[in-house]
């Protein structure tokens, strides 16, 4: 596999870094190309032209969009360190808890006032489905971290960054002691306490995000 | 032992139908459950208690949900007959890439055409088209997504064809008209059994839409 990778990804975007994190653990080297989200270059429209969005890998020039995606095609290609369980059904509930931490938690981040408190609802309910599946484990993989521990990697950090820009408390330790303990580990190990983002960065990025973002909706007719 | 297959889905559902032509692809025995969604069955919230939808498969007692990741399931377990992904690593992750491509845009672009009140149909449909443009581009002049056979991404938009006739029909306009090869690939996919069999008529979907649009009072 002497292909060169590189992987187009930026500060602001979670989703780069749970594919950093798989590079990282496999020994994968790769050139890191750094976009800003809010002045998307011309090479971000060149490799992902249907959703132009980071990240993308580009392994021996041909480019991969979708962070899932390329989760699954890095552990299939580099077979160091696995990251997906052998057995069809893990891999299955591995697939399926990815997709759902993608989709419930960022609702309550948005929301104002009123409409806070009732998207709060699904995202604490998810974080319970979470702190269910973490009891007893360390890790999402067992022993080691594995796909699921990246999927949802980004709640260490990213989460608390959203709670103090969204003015709301969700991973509360003593509601969610297990899921509480999986991130302190979690952001413990090599090569993830190494490649975190500046605290200051996302804040700033997600405070003019959801200015943004609300005055789109403030606009809708 | 033989393996216990439960499928739990609704007839019009083109999530349940992926489930039904891979099920069916594989060559594979089940039990079918209607669901009632006004009237969602204990079976169906233990199963899915995080997203109580269909479809859900139970096999040998544990479930599975999320359309394309059961259709993943069923392919791995089975991996002896048909296979729906191809072995190579790159193709794969393109099939995958396509497939929630399909997810994360038909169905709800679909919707805007079907349920909404007047006023989103038309942005609704030109981006619908849009949509279907790019997956034909995709398509190429290939006689599958999958290539020479029938695969993964095949299985993720075929069920949406049965549907095509009611959003022409609410949204005025024909997806041969703009999509001559995809309309041809809806057709050789339905040569196949594993498809025809699993694919509801598309005239009963039409009567099923304009009894919800009549109940959701936008008909």
């Amino acid at each position: 596999m002497g292909e060169k990778v590189k992987l187009i990804g930026s500060i602001q975007s979670l989703f780069s870094y749970r594919i950093e994190w798989a590079l990282k653990l496999k020994g994968v080297e790769y050139e890191y190309i750094k976009e800003d989200v809010r002045n998307k270059s011309p090479l971000i429209f060149k490799y992902n032209p249907v959703h132009k969005k980071v990240p993308v890998l580009v392994h021996g020039g041909k480019p991969l969009p979708e962070s899932l995606v390329i989760l699954e095609y890095i552990d299939e290609t580099w077979k160091d360190c696995p990251l997906l369980p052998e057995d069809p059904y893990e891999r299955a509930m591995a697939r399926f808890w990815a997709k759902y931490g993608d989709e419930k938690l960022w609702q309550a981040y948005m929301a104002e006032g009123e409409e806070k408190e009732k998207a709060m609802g699904p995202a604490l309910e998810s974080l319970a489905f979470l702190e269910k599946g973490i009891k007893g484990k360390k890790f999402f993989g067992g022993e080691k971290i594995g796909f699921l521990d990246l999927a949802v990697g980004w709640i260490p950090h990213w989460l608390n960054v959203l709670e103090e820009v969204g003015s709301m408390k969700l991973l509360d330790a003593e509601k969610f002691p297990s899921l509480h303990e999986w991130a302190e580990n979690f952001i413990q190990i090599s090569p993830i306490k190494e490649c975190i983002p500046p605290r200051e960065e996302l804040v700033s990025y997600f405070h003019s995000a959801l200015i943004y973002l609300r005055s789109l909706s403030a606009n809708k007719p | 032992m033989a393996d216990e297959i439960v499928l739990l889905s609704i007839w019009p559902s083109m999530f349940g139908m992926r489930v039904r032509v891979a099920l069916a692809e594989k060559g594979l025995k089940y039990e079918y459950k209607e669901e009632d969604l006004q009237n969602k069955s204990p079976l169906l919230l233990m199963m899915n208690p995080v997203h109580k939808k269909i479809p859900v498969l139970i096999h040998n007692g544990k479930p599975i949900s999320e359309s394309m990741i059961i259709v993943e399931y069923i392919d791995e377990v089975w991996n002896h007959k048909s296979p729906l992904l191809p072995t190579d690593p790159y193709q794969r992750a393109q099939a995958r890439f396509w497939a929630d491509y399909v997810d994360k845009k038909l169905y709800d672009i679909g919707k805007k055409i079907i349920w909404s009140i007047k006023g989103e149909e038309e942005t609704g449909k030109k981006e619908f088209i849009e949509c279907l443009k790019l997956l034909e581009g995709e398509l190429g002049d290939n006689p599958y997504f999958g290539g020479e056979n029938f695969g993964f991404v095949d299985v993720s938009l075929v069920t949406f064809s049965c549907w095509f006739h009611t959003y022409e029909s609410y949204g005025n306009f024909s997806i041969e008209t703009e999509c001559p090869k995809l309309v041809a690939w809806t057709k050789r996919c339905l040569e196949k059994e594993s498809v025809s069999s699993s694919l509801a008529d598309p005239h009963k979907i039409h009567n099923f839409a304009s009894g919800v649009r009549k109940r959701l009072g936008i008909e």
